[in-house]
C-alpha cells in the first residue's frame, strides 16, 4: 500500500538535524554533488520581481519537475539556469555544460536535421556523432531530412537529440511536451524517462502538468510568489503508473498547492 | 414515400473536351490574328503599329545581322554591372545596419531619406556628373537596386526569429556564429524577394538610361527607330526587353529553388 514516501523539506516541527538556520522549499544544503545551486535569485522586469530571492538545489543526476501557474516565473528560473537571462541579482551556480529543450523545438529551418543536432558544437563533429545522438531518441531514418518536414513528436525528438548531443551535465527542458498530442507526449515522456536513466545528468522540467511532474520526477516543486513555494518527493521505482494511488494522492496536494482542487470523482475511480 | 434520390457525378466524369491550356492561348492567340487582320486590311497603318508578320520578319532580320545580338549584349552587360555594383553596396549597407544598431542609427535614416527621391529624376544630376558614356547608365541601375536589395535584405536580418537566436545562443554560438548560421540563412528569402524586384527595377532603369543618351544598346536601336518611324523595330525592342526580363525572373526562381529548398511552403518546383 501507499506508504508516506513525500515529506517537505525540514518543516520545523520534524527537524531532526537542525542546520544553521531554516532551509526553505528547493534548498537542500549539502553542496559537494550539486549540479544547480542557487542563492537569493532576484529577477525583476520593471520593477516587478518575478523571482524574489529565490533558493534552489539540484543534486548531480536528480531529475526535479517545476511547476507552477502561467507566469509564476518558472520559465524565467529555466532561462536564468540556462545563461540565457543575465539581469539577475544574486548566485546561481549552474554546470558549464547544460543544454536546453525547449516548447517549441526551435530548429533552425535552413539546416538539415543532423545539422541542427550538431550546431554550436566544439571542434569538428562528423555526421555520425549526430546521427548516434538521433538513433537514440528514435530518429534515424529522418537523419537528412529539414527540420520542417518533421512531425511535432519529430521536431521534439530532434530538439532532445540536440541537447543530449552537448552530453550535458544539466539538461534543461521547458515545457518540451506542451505543444504534443496527447498520445505523442507519453511516448516522449517515456522517451526522457529512458534518457535520463541512460545519461544520468541532472534534470530540470518545468512543466505545468502535474502528472507529468509525478511520472518523471525525483523531486516536485511549485513555485509561487516569485519562490519555491513548496516542495514534494516521489521515491517510486520507474516506470510509474498514474494509477498509483500515492501518485494520486500527491497529484490532489500538487493542484492544491496550484490552486486547483482535484475533482473528487477521479481520485476516487484511482482506487 | 421515399425520396427521389439522384447521382452525385464525380467531377472527374465530366469529360473535359478542350485542355486548359489551350483554351488560355486562344485569348492571345486570337488578338495576335485580330491585329494582324487589321494591319493588312490598312485599319492599323504601319506607322503606327506594324503588323505581327513584319515584326517577326524584322526580328529574324535583325538577329541574322547581328545588330540585335549585339545590343543585347551591351545591355545585359550593362544590367549585370550595375546589379552586380548595386548588390555589395545594397547588401553591405543592410548588413551594417541589420546586424548593429550602431549601424543601424548612422546607416538607416540616411538610406531611408535617400529612399524618398525618385531615382529616375536623378538622371541629370548623373549625366553632369558622369557625363553620357557608360557611368551614367550603371549608376542609375546600381542606385535601383540598392534600395530594394537594402530595405528587404534589411527587414529580413531584422525579422529573423528572436526565438531561433536564443536557442543558437543557448547551443553556445558566439556573435559570429549566430549571424552565420541563423541572422544570414533567416534573412535570405528576404533576400530573394529583394533580388527580385531589384531585377525588375534593374531593367526599368536600363530602360531609361539607354532611351535618354546610348550610342550602343537595346536602347539605341530603340531611339534610332523612333526617329526613322520604324514601329517594327521599336516593336522588337520592346519584346527583347520582356524576355530579358523574364528572363532575369527565370534565374532568381531557379536560385530560390536551390537556396530555399528548406521551406516546404516553396511553390515554385
Amino acid at each position: 500500500m501507499a506508504t508516506e514516501l513525500h515529506r517537505q523539506v525540514n518543516p520545523p516541527e520534524q527537524r531532526v538535524n537542525p542546520p544553521e538556520r531554516d532551509a526553505r522549499p528547493g534548498e537542500e544544503g549539502g553542496s559537494d554533488d550539486a549540479a544547480v545551486r542557487v542563492r537569493s535569485l532576484t529577477r525583476s522586469f520593471d520593477g516587478r520581481a518575478v523571482i524574489d530571492d529565490l533558493h534552489l538545489d539540484v543534486r548531480t543526476g536528480e531529475f526535479v519537475a517545476l511547476l507552477g501557474r502561467s507566469g509564476c516565473g518558472k520559465s524565467t528560473l529555466l532561462r536564468v539556469l540556462a545563461g540565457l537571462d543575465r539581469e539577475i541579482e544574486g548566485e546561481v551556480l549552474a554546470p558549464r555544460r547544460k543544454a536546453v529543450a525547449f516548447q517549441a523545438p526551435r530548429l533552425m529551418p535552413w539546416k538539415k536535421v543532423w545539422r541542427n543536432v550538431l550546431l554550436g558544437l566544439p571542434g569538428r563533429p562528423g555526421r555520425a556523432v549526430a546521427e548516434r545522438a538521433l538513433k537514440e531518441v528514435g530518429l534515424g531514418h529522418r537523419v537528412d531530412a529539414w527540420p520542417k518536414t518533421l512531425s511535432g513528436g519529430e521536431a521534439q525528438r530532434a530538439s532532445l537529440a540536440r541537447a543530449l548531443v552537448r552530453e550535458p551535465d544539466l539538461l534543461l527542458l521547458d515545457e518540451p511536451f506542451g505543444a504534443l498530442d496527447a498520445l505523442t507526449r507519453i511516448t516522449a515522456q517515456q522517451l526522457v524517462a529512458e534518457l535520463w536513466q541512460r545519461r544520468g545528468c541532472a534534470v530540470l522540467l518545468v512543466t505545468h502538468d502535474v502528472e507529468e511532474a509525478l511520472l518523471l520526477a525525483d523531486r516536485v516543486l511549485v513555485m509561487d510568489g516569485g519562490v519555491i513555494a513548496h516542495q514534494v518527493r516521489v521515491d517510486r521505482d520507474r516506470p510509474r503508473d498514474i494509477a498509483d494511488p500515492l501518485l494520486a494522492e500527491l497529484r490532489t496536494e500538487l493542484l492544491g498547492r496550484l490552486g486547483v482542487r482535484a475533482p473528487e470523482p477521479a481520485v476516487n475511480e484511482v482506487v | 414515400m421515399s425520396p427521389v434520390l439522384e447521382p452525385v457525378v464525380p467531377l472527374s466524369a465530366r469529360r473535359r473536351t478542350v485542355p486548359r491550356w489551350l483554351r488560355r492561348t486562344t485569348g492571345p492567340l486570337l488578338l495576335l490574328v485580330l491585329w494582324q487582320v487589321c494591319s493588312a486590311t490598312g485599319v492599323l497603318p504601319s506607322d503606327i503599329l506594324a503588323s505581327p508578320g513584319t515584326i517577326a520578319r524584322t526580328a529574324s532580320d535583325l538577329l541574322e545581322d547581328g545588330t540585335l545580338p549585339h545590343a543585347m549584349l551591351v545591355s545585359v552587360q550593362r544590367v549585370l554591372i550595375g546589379l552586380v555594383l548595386g548588390g555589395v553596396i545594397g547588401v553591405s549597407l543592410a548588413l551594417v545596419s541589420g546586424l548593429s544598431r550602431l549601424g543601424e542609427d548612422l546607416v538607416d535614416a540616411s538610406v531611408q531619406m535617400l529612399r524618398s527621391i525618385p531615382w529616375v529624376g536623378m538622371i541629370p544630376l548623373f549625366i553632369i556628373w558622369m557625363g553620357i558614356g557608360e557611368a551614367p547608365k550603371i549608376a542609375l541601375i546600381a542606385l535601383g537596386v540598392t534600395f530594394h536589395l537594402y530595405l528587404n535584405v534589411y527587414a529580413g536580418i531584422r525579422g529573423v526569429d528572436a526565438q531561433l537566436i536564443e536557442a543558437g545562443t543557448a547551443l553556445g554560438l558566439g556573435r559570429w556564429g549566430l549571424i552565420r548560421h541563423v541572422v544570414l540563412p533567416g534573412a535570405l528569402p528576404g533576400a530573394m524577394t529583394g533580388l527580385r524586384y531589384s531585377l525588375a527595377t534593374a531593367w526599368l532603369a536600363l530602360v531609361f538610361g539607354e532611351t535618354i543618351n546610348a550610342d550602343d544598346g537595346i536602347g539605341f536601336l530603340l531611339n534610332r527607330a523612333r526617329e526613322f518611324f520604324q514601329t517594327d523595330v521599336i516593336v522588337v525592342c520592346l519584346i527583347v526587353y520582356a524576355a530579358l526580363g523574364l528572363l532575369a525572373d527565370a534565374i532568381v526562381r531557379t536560385l530560390e529553388r536551390l537556396l530555399l529548398q528548406w521551406r516546404p511552403n516553396f511553390t515554385g518546383k
